[in-house]
């Protein structure tokens, strides 16, 4: 049986040069992730601004959006959104956080649920208070904080200096990145988008670890190659194990976006996005080029290898 | 690392057996799980966002909490003076602490010293920290300031915490739930899981009531009107009557005559001659011996029910009470009148508890979610392990068995755990299965660089796993890092996906370490390869 090739034996793309390219794109997109953030926004859910979120079912046929907003729109409990959730009888109803405490909130679940009376069944009720939301987001955003250092602590212990600091800066791109796709998209931004980040952030790294694991290994063999053709060759060399990788991860996530249901759709997409998209394009064409600049391998007797070794290790 | 001895294989394949098995008990209904000996009926527990229950984070008010502390240093204060006879002025709680001014310069340094006794060492004689309940101060001019420090504050509010978990798992035992967990989160929060149960609101109701039952008698020597405009006499108080009956305003003596903990029992009921709903209840002795005192002494006088700070009802006093049971009456429905008898028999809250965050998922829409889960979980599976036979053949078969192995390894930790599966836990473990098999491309992908350098089969397959594995190790910690913190901060559904996440991370790992190895070893073996077939 003839076994799938997806990326033929002795690729010699010059990644290295590609990074004129691909940095300016980067920043570039970078910029405009943090400015959709700052002007677009992300679409908050109550994990954290508070509120309440209600899924409903109607109990015959398909629910009629019209006549459920103007029944709720005449509760006095400021903006309410509606929104179809996965089958046409199911509701997504999101009331803002009320104004009064925490005790407001349960008064405000009180009257969506008496103002909808029977027909509806009620699949979900959650609701976050002032305070709860307050800490999720700042727990959110340590959590992020503390992951990153943790891993480049650990880099550095690892690794030397410059890679642990490369890895950081490729990873907080793909972060950055991640939440301008949040910000256009305007997915719920929730607690499981704070797993999907640092899920993404794990998952960027662990290929970033592999192409800079295999640089290491050809800093010490061929102590005189130039330093963008070992990069290049060592990029060139794990790029089938890249690819491949990417394939089973990509049809892993597929099949829960497809299939795992509404509930975990925004965490799916989120990872698709991250892990898929920006994570493999930051190892290869951000996170190795990178470490050109950060002055790994300066010192090196760099001299043209005898013939044979480059030969080898193109191979 | 191509050769293992027999005793090694022999130790990684027990091993791995031994894990899986401990998943077995998730398969058979419980009733047959039960019969097991104890070690074999851990089993994985399904998250409220599969089961369907209610999760609700309470908070208790430490404010009130602190001002109770603070005035219970007051009495305590008032008490002490009294007792060694010095006299006093302007005693006051202000803040965090308590000032007092003693009268008489001569009796400054006594009544100091009296008062320094009140501070006590925190956790007992065994705490050598040497923190104290208590800063007592001289402020000058016979002023002296007791401040209450923080960690009696803290104290304090751990023990409403404790005490505030016992009634609510004796409140929900009297609701009949089934397997309520409680915990306490923080310092001054308690979370509440009830699985299954389909209306929160009915938690909430019984939650939310601190259920403080007093018997108290009307003060009829006080003008109501008065006492509106805030000049009440000084051992009364203005209590209201419920909302149903329009908020009508008592006056009621501050003494408690008998309060809700000398109750021994109450019982929903109906009123014999009007069939109206009612509580019945028994005082135990001492509280029995006292409301009969009371009541002989005070016929024709009324008396208050008072709950939570709202008066039920007012009768007026016919006959001495005097065998130590009564009821209720006021209002009641059959259901109001059943759970005010719950709270009563569970004893009342020592602080009141505000809900600051609750889910609540409906049995339908869990089992809906397992639905999907467990649908793309084998969508995902089917689709990476025919992409893997595609693309290594007889190799990519070593992958599959591996990461099959390694999916129910993680199910025998799970289980072994005891550990909680969500939908979040779910996309973990089909994610795990993305990226299990990625140790195996690692591997495959140096083996194959191997043979093309000019290697010998075997050279290859060895050099592959040597190289191949430290990479592997490095790579996974870092998600593995990703995983801690995530399970550190999360909770519920998320935290859940830490679990999986990371316990994939684990198996992962082992399995390439030795499973893989151990495969490939044994069919190197056993064939003894002219080519590597990848």
């Amino acid at each position: 049986m003839r076994l799938l090739r997806i990326v033929p034996d002795d690729t010699k793309f010059d990644f290295m040069r590609f990074r004129r390219i691909s940095f300016p794109i980067s920043a570039m997109l970078s910029v405009l992730a943090v400015f959709l953030y700052f002007n677009h926004g992300l679409n908050f859910g109550i994990d954290f601004v508070g509120g309440t979120l209600i899924e409903v079912q109607n109990k015959s046929g398909p629910a009629d959006l019209a006549k459920m907003r103007s029944t709720l729109s005449g509760l006095g409990l400021g903006e309410i959104q509606l929104q179809q959730f996965g089958a046409p009888t199911d509701v997504l109803i999101r009331a803002a956080q009320q104004p009064g405490g925490e005790a407001a909130q349960q008064a405000a679940v009180q009257k969506i649920r008496s103002a909808l009376g029977d027909e509806v069944s009620y699949r979900r009720i959650e609701v976050v208070g002032p305070r709860a939301s307050t800490e999720f987001l700042a727990t959110g955003t340590i959590g992020l904080v503390v992951a990153i250092f943790a891993i480049l602590i650990y880099l550095w212990f690892r690794f030397e200096w410059q890679f642990a600091l490369g890895a950081m800066i490729a990873n907080v791109h793909d972060l950055v990145l991640t939440i301008g796709f949040m910000s256009v998209t305007q997915i719920d931004f929730d607690l499981t988008s704070i797993a999907a980040l640092l899920t993404i952030l794990g998952y960027s790294l662990n290929d970033t670890v592999v192409i800079y694991d295999r640089i290491r290994e050809m800093l010490r063999r061929y102590k005189r190659m130039p330093m963008t053709d070992l990069l290049n060759v060592s990029i060139n060399s794990t790029l089938s194990r890249s690819i491949i990788t990417h394939v089973t991860v990509t049809l892993a996530l597929l099949a829960l976006f497809l299939f795992g249901g509404q509930a975990i759709h925004s965490f799916t997409a989120t990872m698709m996005f991250g892990v898929v998209l920006v994570g493999t394009y930051t190892s290869v064409f951000i996170a190795a080029p990178m470490l050109i600049y950060l002055g790994v391998g300066v010192g090196r007797a760099e001299a043209p290898e005898p013939v044979e070794a480059v030969a080898e290790a193109r191979t | 690392m191509l050769y293992f001895t027999r005793w090694r294989a022999l130790a990684i394949v027990a091993t791995a057996l031994i894990v899986c098995l401990f998943a077995v008990p998730n398969f058979f209904p419980e009733k047959t799980v039960q019969g097991w000996p104890k070690w074999a009926q851990r089993h994985i527990v399904l998250g409220l966002d599969l089961q369907g229950g209610s999760h609700i984070l309470l908070e208790v008010d430490s404010a009130a909490v602190r001002k109770d502390k603070v005035e219970a240093v007051r009495d305590d204060v008032r008490r002490v003076l009294r007792d060694a006879r010095i006299g006093y002025t302007g005693l006051v709680a202000r803040g965090d602490s308590v000032e007092v001014r003693i009268r008489e310069g001569a009796d400054a340094q006594t009544g100091l010293s009296k008062l320094r006794e009140l501070s006590q060492p925190l956790g007992g004689l065994l705490d050598a920290t040497g923190r104290r309940n208590l800063e007592v101060s001289d402020q000058g001019g016979g002023l002296i300031r007791l401040t209450v420090t923080e960690p009696a504050f803290v104290d304090r509010i751990r023990q409403t915490v404790e005490q505030s978990i016992q009634i609510i798992e004796r409140r929900l035992n009297e609701l009949g739930t089934v397997e309520p967990t409680i915990q306490r989160q923080g310092v001054d929060r308690i979370l509440v899981q009830v699985p299954g149960l389909g209306d929160p609101q009915q938690i909430l109701d019984i939650l939310g009531k601190t259920a403080k039952l007093t018997f108290r008698l009307v003060d009829q020597n006080a003008n109501v009107e008065q006492a509106l405009q805030g000049r009440a006499p000084p051992d009364s108080e203005v209590v209201y009557g419920s909302q149903a009956e329009g908020k009508q305003p008592y006056v009621l003596e501050k003494r408690v005559i008998v309060s809700g903990e000398d109750l021994t029992d109450a019982q929903p009921g109906f009123d014999q001659r009007t069939s109206e709903p009612i509580v019945s209840f028994k005082f135990n002795t001492n509280g029995a011996r006292r409301f009969a005192q009371v009541t002989q002494e005070n016929v024709g006088r009324p008396f208050a029910i008072v709950l939570d700070n709202e008066v039920i009802s007012a009768p007026v006093i016919r006959e001495p009470i005097l065998g130590g049971s009564g009821q209720i009456s006021g209002n009641f429905t059959v259901e109001s009148a059943n759970k005010l008898a719950i709270l009563l028999r569970a004893g009342a809250l020592p602080a009141k508890l505000t809900p600051i965050e609750q889910r609540v998922v409906g049995a339908g829409l869990g089992q809906d979610s397992i639905d999907k889960g467990i649908k793309s979980s084998y969508v995902g599976a089917a689709m990476v392990v025919i992409f893997m036979l595609v693309t290594y053949g007889l190799f990519g078969l070593f992958a599959n068995v591996a990461v099959l192995i390694n999916v129910a390894m993680i199910f025998g930790v799970l289980s072994l755990l005891n550990a909680t599966l969500t939908l979040p836990g779910i996309a973990g473990i089909v994610l795990t299965v993305g990226i299990a098999v990625d140790s195996n491309v690692l591997i495959y992908e140096r083996i194959r660089e191997e043979v093309r350098a000019g290697r010998s089969p075997i050279n290859a397959i060895d050099a592959g796993f040597t190289r191949a594995l430290a990479t592997i190790m490095d790579s996974n910690i870092t998600t593995f890092i990703a995983a801690a913190v995530l399970f550190y901060i999360g909770t519920g559904p998320v935290r859940g996906f830490a679990v999986t996440l990371g316990i994939g991370i684990i198996t992962t790992v082992f399995t390439a370490f030795t499973l893989t190895r151990l495969i490939v070893a044994y069919w190197v073996w056993w064939w003894r390869p002219k080519t590597v077939p990848i």
